[in-house]
């Protein structure tokens, strides 16, 4: 049983099955509190799947983009969970989440034809005037999203050029599917593969001022 | 949940500036004090960057819960409760320690304890050194606290560590820590500037400069008496500096940094023996990385003594922020019979003393 959670937009906590099966699916949409809620969400998600911790093999991580402050807090209660329980973390890149919704969604319903053929680039806010954006095209053959390009920033009005270049529609995403990170998780170990890296995917480099020389008082 | 209230085995976890501390502790006894520290990483900026010691935390955590775990031979699955510091400190660092210590709990099913970091430097002083090591005797009540870091300079009236603890005073503007970092820059020393202030005042004359000793005039007593100012010695060294270079002498860097570090000392030891004298306390306890300061501790032994005044201090490696102090706080809290906290509380970057604990569940 894989627990999936996510923190880099709301907070989002997911318990599924390794052959996909979700068994639960609990979010908070507050873009700050992500550190209120990350516990009780945990709590809800095992309690509604109807297993106990230690039903738990692998922690499902979302690795970002998002704003910092939040994503760390995910990342660390995963990391931490799985201590607790001697399993294996498994980072996902957080818009895999969002691609392979869209993606699934379009095999079950025929609905979204444009994101099943073409390519798309799932955009979050990621504050200061900028979005995260990556750029996905169908599913590969152990069904996990194809990245093209991403996750990068943009400023927020350089955004449709920058898709236009490359030639992708644009799905906003407001939320990150817990339970979809959890599946990414699950196909990217089946088929024995990692699918993000171990660390946060902060793209932005920390904001430091240089302490230039110190200030005169006046005489 | 059961815990063991008689020796609870308790893992700490504190995140609230720029060292990531784990503590294991079984009662009074320490077990394992782990600290990770960001500061070679702040050094380049002067003084701590939230950012980037919230980005450390991250990294360092998980390494950190393994090495404390090793290091005192205990499973996870052994401990009785996690602790963690809620506040106060800077809010993204606090934030991951929050994160982790919650989940922590919820994957070991074991009860969570929130809190405060500034009752957590006091709690410090009852643990003994190691398994075999004396214990530490107990603390007295009341007993007076003076907290000085980098972070904060605080007075509080300590009634009782688990139930009863009284903000008496704190730093109107910036704590002893960074007065001691700003004015190390001035002078043209590296950060962080205690030792490196302690360093040139060895050679140095403290009376060669009358530094200001802040919120000490008369007219003070009534709304600050047990407050703190430094930013006006930080300005009167840098002025007085100077004015030396604008008549194109030298600094006595020796005499600037002996004279500046015995204004704060006066300052910390004066209005620390004033509360002792106003609440008819005889014991004094100091906390905080600043006590690392030899002078300072010198200084306050020697006027509380003749003040009739006992001084404890920590042993320096729990002086610093530590995960053991968090830990050893909680075991106070679960020995004192209290009941875990919810899970449902947050970083608070302005966590008043008051509340030795958060989020204590009904
Ligand atoms: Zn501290």
């Amino acid at each position: 049983m894989i627990l999936g959670i996510d923190t880099s937009l709301g907070s989002a906590v997911a318990v599924v099955e390794p052959d996909g099966v979700i068994r639960s699916q609990v979010e908070s949409a507050d873009p700050r509190g992500h550190a209120e809620v990350i516990g009780t969400l945990i709590e809800r998600a095992l309690a509604e799947a109807s297993v106990t911790v230690s039903d738990i093999s692998h922690v499902a991580a979302g690795m970002g983009p998002g704003p910092f402050t939040g994503l760390r807090v995910g990342i660390a209660a995963a990391r931490t969970f799985a201590l607790g329980r001697g399993v294996p973390v498994v980072p996902v890149v957080s818009h895999d989440a969002v691609a392979l919704e869209l993606l699934l969604h379009d095999a079950l319903t025929g609905g979204y034809q444009d994101v099943a053929d073409e390519a798309f680039a799932v955009v979050t806010d990621a504050r200061r005037r900028e979005f995260a954006y990556t750029v996905y095209r169908g599913l590969d053959d152990d069904g996990l999203p194809v990245r093209l390009d991403g996750p990068a920033l943009t400023p927020r009005e350089d955004l449709d050029d920058v898709l236009r270049t490359v030639g992708a529609i644009r799905r906003d995403a407001e939320r990150i599917p817990a339970a979809m990170l959890a599946l990414a998780a699950a196909r990217a170990l089946s088929a024995g593969r990692a699918i993000a890296p171990a660390d946060a995917l902060y793209l932005r480099s920390p904001d430091v001022t240089m302490p230039g020389a110190p200030k005169r008082v006046n005489l | 949940m059961h815990v063991n209230r008689r020796e609870p085995l308790v893992l700490g976890i504190e995140t609230s500036c720029d060292e990531t501390g784990i503590g294991i502790v079984r009662g009074r006894t320490l077990l394992s004090n782990t600290i990770a520290s960001s500061m070679d990483e702040h050094a380049r900026y002067g003084g701590v960057v939230p950012e980037v010691a919230a980005r450390a935390h991250l990294e360092a955590l998980e390494p950190a819960i393994r090495a404390a775990l090793a290091e005192s031979g205990v499973a996870l699955t052994d401990v009785d409760a996690v602790a963690v510091t809620s506040g106060p400190g800077l809010a993204g660092a606090l934030m991951v320690g929050v994160g982790a210590a919650k989940a922590l709990a919820v994957s070991l099913e074991k009860p969570l304890y929130a809190v405060n970091h500034l009752v957590g430097h006091i709690a410090a002083d009852i643990l003994s050194s190691d398994e075999h090591g004396d214990q530490a005797p107990p603390l007295e009540y009341p007993t007076v606290a003076l907290l000085v870091s980098g972070g904060h300079t605080s007075l509080l009236l300590v009634r009782d560590l688990t139930s009863d603890v009284e903000l008496l005073g704190e730093t109107m503007d910036d704590a002893a820590g960074e007065a001691f970092d700003k004015v190390a820059r001035l002078l043209g020393l590296p950060y962080p500037g205690g030792p490196e202030i302690d360093r040139a005042a060895a050679s140095g004359d403290p009376n060669a400069i009358a530094f200001p000793r802040g919120l000490s005039r008369a007219s003070d007593m009534a709304g600050h008496r047990y407050d703190f100012s430094f930013s006006g010695l930080k300005t009167a060294v840098a002025r007085w500096t100077e004015q030396r270079q604008a008549a194109g002498e030298p600094v006595p860097v020796a005499d600037v940094a002996a004279s500046f570090r015995e204004a704060v000392v006066d300052v910390l030891v004066t209005k620390a023996l004033a509360a002792c004298r106003d609440y008819g306390v005889p014991r004094l306890l100091l906390g905080g990385g600043v006590i690392a300061n030899r002078r300072l501790r010198d200084v306050a032994i020697e006027r509380a003594a003749a003040e009739g005044v006992t001084v404890r201090v920590p042993p320096l490696s729990l002086c610093t922020d530590n995960g053991a102090m968090i830990a050893a706080l909680a075991s106070e809290l679960i020995m004192a019979g209290r009941p875990a906290s919810t899970l449902e509380f947050g970083a608070d970057s302005t966590l008043p003393v008051t509340e030795i604990q958060v989020a204590e569940s009904a």
